[in-house]
């Protein structure tokens, strides 16, 4: 009866593996102004779906990200991730961020290992798992190089390394590629495809760039600002896996177009 | 363009050392100044050599070296412990700044007379000095330090389930760490000048008391000499402590890009 419960349980955590509901965020200012930074935010993730949360500045997207990593506490509302409210952070959860932010004075294997000493992990047990990491992105061999001897989109990659090591459930990315070049970017998004692929995360990515949400997601969630809603929840129904070429097709056209509709309604030139 | 301009420092900086030891070695002798007011370099030379072979001389560099030393130690293992309350909890900030900020203001050599009444004529009240002197240029390079840690790699370590201390020693005490070394190569400085000063107002020996027995005797040369050998031993402590900078804060320069 309990194992029935329970597999009940973990079959509606697969629908709703990030769960939001009727999340509200307001901020106090000193002066004694509020700001509603989110208001009623719906939406749940599927285990293993890649979602993109896109946005005109001042949306809230960020705000919703750090709600999810247990870094700012909601007003109204539930968050939860694999049926666990997030009070704060989760073991569950790893993130990468807009700059590397890797501690310049700990080697590259010594900042992947930083999640595993702050969470008392066996050290030796994930030296193995931080080696295969590296490999995956393409970093063996820089285990004992020190951050300001790799390249901006080197780092990142290792910064991805980071948060996957204690092998999270959901990964939360804030702009990770908003600081790399055109090109590095575009290289960047097949990479996080093919890591998605092998580590099979649920992935939610907040991002200025709509082509890359369209190109990463199986779910793009349009906010629009003060306060910041969600507009629109589109699926993107390209086919995987995606390829360089489907960012310039038509279809994938189609589906930019319709986001950048809101922006341009929220009268913001991108 | 880049080797051209290295080498004219070799050749700048002791060209300039040479041109004025000269113009000062014939001006005095031109216009023949007495040697207790101004001596010449060459007289200078001749003490310092005559003093470096007397043990006397070693003794006295040695008490205020040690003098320097520990009180500088002292100023650091203090400004350690307090800058680490004072950056760490709020309420300790609040209630000791304006002290601190008052007492820093007070002109620190004026407080040797003092520490001679309560610590005597010896070693002690010249520890005491050079350590008050040297405290506060580190303990405000460690509060700084340890608040100079980057927002982005603190909430980095929150998402990850840091602790707060695991915060502290793992971003605010390696963060702090060029501020430490600026504040000890200062307070080294300082905490010499604290032992000299300590010495000049009540002592038995060391460099400082021999500055006073030579201005006695108008021994001119032997106190300039005296003065070459605490700068040299200012020279000496800084390369030291930048040394240790270089070993333990490698992160803060170099930044050599390999690639992408």
């Amino acid at each position: 009866m309990t194992q029935q419960n329970n597999a009940i349980q973990d079959a509606s955590n697969e629908a709703s593996w990030i769960s939001v509901k009727g999340l509200h965020k307001v901020y106090r200012t000193r002066t004694g102004d509020s700001t509603h930074a989110l208001a009623d935010i719906n939406f749940n993730v599927r285990r293993g779906e890649f979602i993109s949360i896109v946005g005109p500045s001042g949306c809230g997207k960020t705000t919703l990200l750090n709600i999810l990593a247990g870094l700012i506490s909601k007003t109204e509302g539930s968050a939860a991730v694999s049926g666990h409210e997030v009070t704060k952070p989760l073991s569950e959860i790893g993130m990468v961020f807009q700059a590397p932010t890797l501690l310049p004075w700990r080697t590259i294997l010594e900042n992947l290992m930083i999640p595993i000493e702050v969470q008392k992990r066996n050290k030796t047990e994930y030296k193995a798992i931080a080696a295969d990491l590296l490999k995956l992105v393409g970093l063996d061999g820089f285990e004992n190089k020190y951050p300001n001897e790799l390249s901006g989109g080197m780092q990142q990659r290792a910064g991805i390394c980071r948060a996957l090591i204690h092998s999270p459930s959901v990964l939360l990315m804030d702009e990770p590629f908003g600081a790399l070049d055109a090109m590095t970017r575009e290289y960047m998004n097949l990479e996080l495809l093919r890591i998605w692929k092998e580590s099979n995360q649920t992935i939610a990515l907040v991002t200025h760039s709509i082509t890359e949400a369209v190109f990463l997601s199986d779910r793009v969630i349009v906010m629009s600002p003060r306060p910041g809603r969600i507009a629109e929840i589109i699926n993107i129904e390209l086919p995987r896996p995606r390829t360089l070429e489907m960012m310039t097709s038509d279809a994938s056209g189609h589906y930019v177009q319709r986001i950048r509709h809101y922006f341009s309604a929220a009268n913001v030139i991108e | 363009m880049k080797f051209l301009k290295v080498r004219s420092e070799f050749i700048l900086v002791p060209g300039l050392f040479i041109v004025v030891i000269l113009a000062w070695e014939n001006l005095i002798n031109i216009l023949e100044v007495k040697e207790t007011i101004l001596p010449t370099p060459s007289r200078i030379g001749e003490a310092l050599i005559y003093q470096s072979q007397t043990s006397f001389f070693w003794t006295n560099v040695w008490v205020t070296t040690q003098e320097a030393l520990y009180g500088f130690v002292a100023a650091t293992i203090f400004a350690v412990i307090a800058g680490t309350f004072i950056s760490q909890i709020k309420i300790v900030e609040k209630t000791l700044l304006p002290y601190l900020v008052g007492f820093q203001a007070i002109p620190k050599i004026a407080l040797a007379p003092i520490f001679i009444i309560w610590f005597g004529f010896g070693q002690t009240s010249k520890v005491v000095m050079a350590a008050i002197i040297a405290f506060f240029p580190i303990l405000i390079n460690i509060i700084e330090g340890l608040k100079s840690a980057d927002s982005d790699h603190i909430r980095m370590l929150r998402v990850f389930g840091a602790s707060r201390f695991q915060i502290f020693k793992k971003v605010q005490v390696p963060s702090a760490m060029p501020f430490f070394f600026a504040g000890l190569d200062v307070g080294i400085l300082l905490s010499i000048l604290g032992a000299v000063v300590g010495e000049f107002l009540g002592s038995q020996a060391g460099l400082g008391n021999m500055v006073l027995v030579s201005q006695y005797n108008f021994e001119t040369p032997t106190m300039f000499a005296i003065l070459i050998v605490l700068s040299l031993m200012g020279i000496f402590a800084h390369i030291i402590i930048k040394a240790l900078q270089k070993r333990y804060v490698f992160w803060a320069d170099s930044s050599n890009i390999i690639g992408t």
